[in-house]
């Protein structure tokens, strides 16, 4: 099993979820996040004060699937996220050692 | 509450304080400034403090809301113990400089006494609103760094040493208004005073921890546009109330008061459009306030040119002095208060001169009286205002900061006053 950490733009939530719902992905946590890459920051100016703001707002995804799912479920997110300008987003895929499904007690795949 | 006086003046023929009764009641005068009374303390609560709420960072969102709502309550009870009879009762052989002590706790008013031809209670009431939003302007200044204990200290002296004589002065018989002074709703009495407050208090203070080079944007921009449009709604009753009558003069000070809040909302977005590029939301936004505080003494005398024509200076001058005041001389007078309030305070009760004339569309001046000797009355009352606020916020600030300390500690101010001198916090992430 893998968790997909996927750092999204906000506003491409919904078509993330959506694409991921076609193929079958049943569950995602969403978090909103902020952080900074190549696109840096941006500045804001209040009454003429300016302020550099360093940490931009995204979205973060983490979705645990099957090993068999995984490149799927990449290939998916990186189809709906990408805008083709600077500030996409990473996807971060870790191994993962169990998954536990509070209600039941399932463990493995089967508490995915 | 000028044209009232100027009225019974002028009927009388001779200069009378407004406490000489007028026969009968009238229904739709006091109908009106019950109705502008509500307005008033409507600016204060929730206006200004959901304006200045919002500007401030999210850690001391609570310590904002807390300093309005206190100042309400502390100001209301002096009100009644004794400030409103310094300046509104007659003072005798004193009226010159400060009024009387017959009413204080007003323990003759009834239901029957009356002010001009409204009851004395609704302008005891309606005076109170604006006595309230004074000092709770001044918070602005030193937001985000003083303590609870020393602001509640330094607003119930500061009313007392600084609003009480200059209000006395202007609006209650004193030398001001013998001298014929024109404030019509507080340029003078509300926006120099609490400006120049403002920059003593910013001064005395001292910045922020990190200003200016540390981020501190305003924490939520909806609540600050929400304020903002709750001070314009509210500030018909605070112009269009202080005739104290519901007829043409007090229609047309609100047509005045709209129009200039309009175009100094235009000029500021006009000016950081073609200065940085965006039409900023807080831009516009301020730029109303400034408006609106600079066409505050000017509403009941002028015509639409002239609401037009100070608004929309306003919206110019007030922009650059903030930017002045900000960046070349780097106070922190962290919400702007004496650029928007005094700079526009100043401004509007010099331009009441001016633009009172009939010549340029309004009401005219007294008889015999001209552009330039109004110019100078005005002028006058003004420096006197600037003197008296500056040198007594100053005397005032100080006494305290030696005896209970004006600022939390910096550690204090890092963690953010809502949690440290309420124990509480606005925004609860978790629930």
């Amino acid at each position: 099993m893998k968790l997909i950490t996927a750092i999204i733009k906000p506003f491409k939530l919904d078509d993330v979820r959506e694409a991921l719902s076609e193929i079958g992905v049943a569950g995602v946590t969403a978090t909103e996040v902020k952080g900074f890459g190549r696109q840096k920051g941006h500045t804001e100016l209040y009454r003429g004060a300016e302020y550099v703001v360093d940490f931009l707002p995204k979205v973060k995804l983490e979705i645990a699937v099957a090993d068999s799912v995984v490149e799927l479920a990449v290939e998916t997110i990186v189809k709906a996220a990408n805008t083709g300008k600077i500030g996409d987003g990473k996807i971060f895929i870790s191994s993962l050692e169990q998954v536990i499904r509070i209600r039941t007690g399932e463990t493995g795949e089967d508490a995915i | 509450m000028w044209t009232l006086n100027k009225k019974i003046a002028l009927g009388l023929g001779l200069l009378l304080p407004q406490w000489v009764m007028a026969a009968e009641l009238n229904a739709a005068n006091t109908a009106w400034v019950l109705t502008s009374t509500a307005l008033v303390l409507f600016m204060t609560l929730p206006g200004l403090s959901l304006f200045y709420g919002g500007l401030v960072r999210s850690k001391n969102v609570l310590s904002i809301l807390m300093q309005c709502f206190s100042i309400t309550c502390l100001v209301s009870i002096l009100w009644l113990a004794g400030i409103y009879s310094l300046i509104f009762s007659e003072g005798g052989n004193w009226q010159a400089i400060i009024g009387g002590l017959s009413k204080c706790f007003i323990p003759q008013m009834t239901i029957q006494n009356l002010t001009g031809d409204i009851p004395e209670a609704a302008f005891f009431m309606f005076q109170l609103t604006f006595a309230i939003i004074t000092p709770a302007l001044i918070v602005g200044a030193f937001a985000e760094r003083m303590k609870f204990s020393s602001m509640l200290w330094f607003s119930g002296l500061w009313l007392i040493l600084v609003y009480m004589p200059i209000c006395h002065w202007i609006w209650g018989g004193g030398w001001l208004q013998s001298l014929g002074v024109r404030d019509f709703a507080g340029g003078i009495v509300i926006h120099v005073n609490a400006g120049i407050a403002a920059l003593v208090s910013a001064l005395v203070l001292g910045r922020r921890k990190g200003f200016p080079t540390v981020s501190m944007p305003p924490h939520n921009m909806t609540m600050v546009v929400t304020g903002a449009g709750m001070l314009w709604v509210g500030w018909f009753g605070f112009n269009a109330g202080s005739a104290l009558k519901a007829d043409g003069s007090a229609a047309m000070t609100l047509l005045v008061t709209h129009i200039a809040a309009a175009s100094g909302s235009l000029v500021w977005m006009i000016i950081e459009w073609r200065r940085f590029k965006r039409p900023s939301v807080l831009g516009i936004a301020t730029g109303m306030v400034a408006g609106l505080g600079t066409i505050t003494p000017a509403s009941g005398f002028v015509g639409p040119l002239g609401g037009l024509i100070i608004g929309g200076l306003a919206g110019g001058v007030c922009f650059y002095a903030t930017q002045y005041i900000k960046r070349v001389l780097v106070i922190d007078d962290s919400l702007d208060v004496f650029p928007v309030h005094g700079v526009g305070g100043i401004m509007g009760s010099l331009l009441t001169a001016i633009f009172s004339d009939r010549s340029l569309g309004g009401i005219g001046l007294d008889e015999g009286i001209t552009i330039g000797h109004q110019l100078g009355v005005q002028a006058l009352a003004v420096i006197i205002t600037i003197i008296w606020s500056g040198i007594f916020s100053y005397l005032i600030l100080i006494a305290i900061n030696k005896m209970l300390g004006l600022r939390v500690t910096q550690d204090e101010e890092v963690e953010g006053l809502d949690i440290v001198l309420h124990e509480e916090t606005g925004y609860h992430k978790l629930n």
